[in-house]
């Protein structure tokens, strides 16, 4: 065989006079770049990912991992990546496979957005000395409430709420199944959801049984494979999402390589050890708004009108798309924008496929509002909010609600080296290798992205307090406390938000 | 026998009060008038006996885990979607996607079916699904079928209707179809072998079709004089080479 014309991404290199031979790093990495050749360490440079766990482990700081500086002659049009995958393709036939959501140079419009203050002429509010209401209510909203005077002469609600689901913020967590994600990764989810009174989602992988401590903070998923769905399973959790695409693939299905499909994730799947898991793009029985509508329905009956979720990629025509979802039933629309992450996916889809979340947040909100049903169902953005100023420029463009996924695996060591679809994390996170999953413990773990959660609720109610406003619901849709910079007048008026300087 | 009027009700009442009757402890349950109301039996639990006159809407028995129900006249679409267990018995036809991704039990048809049944079907050890097609069905049987077992008998033989359409078995990862009769290589999907039956297919065979005759008033020496063929998948990953790692 001769060696791959796609040279190493990065450069492992330890420095021998520091090394003790103590071979942590061999035990660490997950990709076997390290190995014992009797009186050193070993290095085969061309498996390393960069995921930096060598580098943390190593008592000596002897290990430095750098970009491999030998790289294709640099062009602006042709680069790196572009010409790397050309070259593995020639040499596997295959369609190059990627982790994470995209990286590619598209407009991050997040970035182009800015949030309003108060300056003398309105206050702005002190959080750390007033009360600050960020909690959430997700599920249909009552066009108009009736309200009658109790014989006990109490205000009370005429007729019923529908069902509503309290988050102590206007934060989830974004789908991960087990299988694509380790169940320590899952429980440090459940951990934190539970603690923080927010929401994590099982993914399409089915429910362990180790998450039913924490059913009250859980969203079952159902998707095309139907993998590990049944009366329980329904009822477990305190909604149920449906999901018909992701962000990082919109238009084509789930696939679990086999590698990660040890007996008992096969167990809660219910197929075979080492096949790869298929869910196609298409639920086999959705083929319309009104099918749609059938499996909600079926979801409804069989858990007693338990919310329904439907989780959407964000395509060109989202608006209609939304529209047509929550005419369906559903009490929350989950919309999954282009950064959005994965598991595996082929670059080619990954980076092509789709809008960003902030042009179809802004357009289905529209959309729902113009057609009087925007209180029909609850909003939840995704893909790609990196930070609780992302999270509150979404929901000020119109969310309800914003989940992450890839920040909270970054609390767990994530790096964001994208090979999640390899099962050879060596942070234990996207891997079924026991030696590997062992190392995620889920109360240290837990512990870390509960700060997080805690750090991005001061954050937001920092937000809040120089806008001057004391309730995340005032700054729902309040398209007016942004502002936009360097955007064109079409982007602008998509997005509902003034040039900054207006 | 317990006896519901489902003549112009309503599937949410109607099915209320099937959930009612159950909880309340009737075992044999008659719904009379039943007109295309949806979602009939959809994750009911327990062990009644569920008789249904008239047509059901689709998805019924979506979800069930338990009860068994008989259809005395045909059925339509997305029966025993996700069906966890109990039983099903249409003594007419059926429709398209039945037994979506069903996890057990079991379904037997008296008359064809449509397009797309047995697709995803799941199966661990001794908990899998089973779907026995007295008539004919239509393409895409058994497709990205994981588990379980799919038999189609082709009993009435019609020179009209081929036994099975096309794509059998496309994407075919786990379970075992059998056919009754020969199958042409043609229809089926590339994921697919098959094969001829051996001794332990025979005792699957005998086991489902045994209960399947019972169900009918069917002789199973009849059924069993006709050889048949068995499809299982070749690759436990048919797309392992589709990617660069």
């Amino acid at each position: 065989m001769f060696k791959s014309l796609a040279p190493p991404e990065y450069i492992a290199d330890i420095d021998r006079e520091k090394c003790i031979r103590c071979k942590r790093c061999i035990q660490n990495c997950g990709w076997s770049v390290y190995s014992w050749g009797g009186d050193k360490v070993l290095i085969n440079t061309s498996k390393c990912v960069k995921c930096l766990r060598c580098y943390h482990y190593c008592p000596e700081e002897a290990i430095t991992i750098v970009d491999n500086p030998t790289r294709f002659k640099s062009n602006a049009y042709w680069s790196f990546n572009n010409i790397r995958n050309l070259k593995r393709q020639a040499e596997t036939g295959g369609m190059p496979l990627t982790g994470m959501g995209s990286d590619q140079k598209y407009p991050i419009l997040f970035d182009s957005l800015l949030i309003d203050a108060c300056q003398v002429t309105n206050p702005s509010i002190d959080p750390l000395r007033e009360p600050m209401e960020l909690r959430t209510y997700l599920g249909k909203k009552p066009s108009a409430l009736s309200i009658e005077k109790g014989k006990d002469g109490k205000a009370r609600l005429n007729g019923k709420m529908p069902p509503q689901i309290a988050l102590k913020l206007p934060l989830v967590f974004g789908p991960m199944s087990y299988g694509s994600i380790s169940l320590n990764a899952q429980k440090v989810l459940a951990r934190t959801a539970k603690e923080c009174g927010i929401l994590m989602n099982t993914g399409e992988g089915g429910l362990h049984e180790d998450l039913l401590p924490y059913r009250s903070n859980i969203v079952v998923q159902v998707a095309s494979g139907r993998f590990g769905v049944n009366p329980d399973y329904l009822n477990a959790g305190v909604a149920v999402e449906i999901k018909i695409g992701q962000g990082a693939k919109p238009g084509i299905g789930g696939h679990l390589p086999g590698e990660k499909i040890p007996l008992d994730v096969a167990r809660t799947r219910m197929i075979p050890v080492g096949t790869d898991a298929i869910s196609p793009a298409p639920q086999h029985d959705i083929y319309s708004i009104e099918d749609l509508r059938q499996l909600i329905y079926a979801i409804k009956e069989a858990t007693n009108y338990k919310p329904v979720s439907v989780k959407i990629a964000a395509v060109h025509n989202v608006a209609a798309i939304a529209s047509g979802v929550v005419r369906a039933g559903a009490d929350i629309v989950y919309i999954d924008g282009f950064r959005g992450g994965t598991g595996a996916a082929p670059s080619i889809i990954r980076d092509h496929l789709g809008i960003p979340i902030e042009h179809a947040l802004a357009a289905v909100d529209d959309r729902l509002r113009q057609e009087g049903i925007r209180n029909e169902a609850s909003i939840i953005a995704a893909g790609g909010i990196r930070s609780s100023a992302d999270a509150a420029k979404a929901i000020a463009l119109g969310a309800d609600a914003v989940a992450i996924a890839t920040a909270a695996l970054i609390t767990m060591g994530c790096t964001t080296c994208g090979k999640c679809y390899t099962g050879n994390c060596s942070w234990g996170i996207t891997t079924q290798r026991p030696e590997l999953t062992a190392r995620l413990d889920p109360e240290v773990y837990a512990e870390r992205l509960i700060n997080l959660v805690h750090a991005w609720e001061h954050e937001l109610k920092e937000i809040l307090g120089a806008l001057g406003i004391n309730a995340i619901e005032s700054l729902r849709g309040n398209r007016e406390r942004l502002r936009g910079v360097g955007l064109d007048a079409q982007t602008l008026d998509i997005l509902g938000v003034k040039p900054a300087g207006r | 026998m317990f006896e519901i009027n489902a003549t112009g009700a309503y599937y949410r009442d109607l099915n209320s009060q099937v959930r009612e009757a159950v909880e309340k402890g009737e075992k044999e349950i008659t719904l009379k008038g039943v007109n295309g109301q949806y979602y009939i039996g959809d994750g009911l639990r327990g062990n009644a006996q569920i008789t249904i006159e008239g047509v059901p809407g689709n998805d019924l028995a979506a979800f069930m885990d338990g009860p068994t129900i008989r259809v005395k006249s045909n059925a339509q679409d997305n029966l025993c979607n996700t069906m966890n267990g109990g039983k099903v018995i249409i003594e007419g036809n059926a429709g398209d996607v039945l037994g979506y991704g069903m996890r057990g039990g079991k379904l037997h048809v008296r008359g064809d079916v449509g397009y797309r049944v047995g697709i995803h079907m799941k199966g661990l050890k001794k908990q899998a699904p089973t779907i026995v097609v007295g008539g004919t069905a239509g393409d895409f049987f058994g497709e990205y079928m994981a588990g379980g077992v799919l038999i189609l008998l082709g009993l009435d033989e019609k020179e009209t209707r081929p036994i099975v359409g096309d794509y059998l078995g496309t994407g075919m990862h786990g379970g075992a179809i059998y056919v009754r009769g020969e199958v042409d290589k043609n229809l089926c999907g590339a994921e697919v072998g098959v094969l001829e039956t051996d001794e332990d297919d025979a005792k699957v065979l005998k086991e489902a079709l045994a209960d399947y005759c019972k169900d009918f008033g069917l002789k199973l020496e009849d059924i069993m004089k006709k050889p048949f063929k068995k499809l299982v998948p070749v690759s436990s990953r048919p797309y392992g080479n589709l990617y660069a790692y």
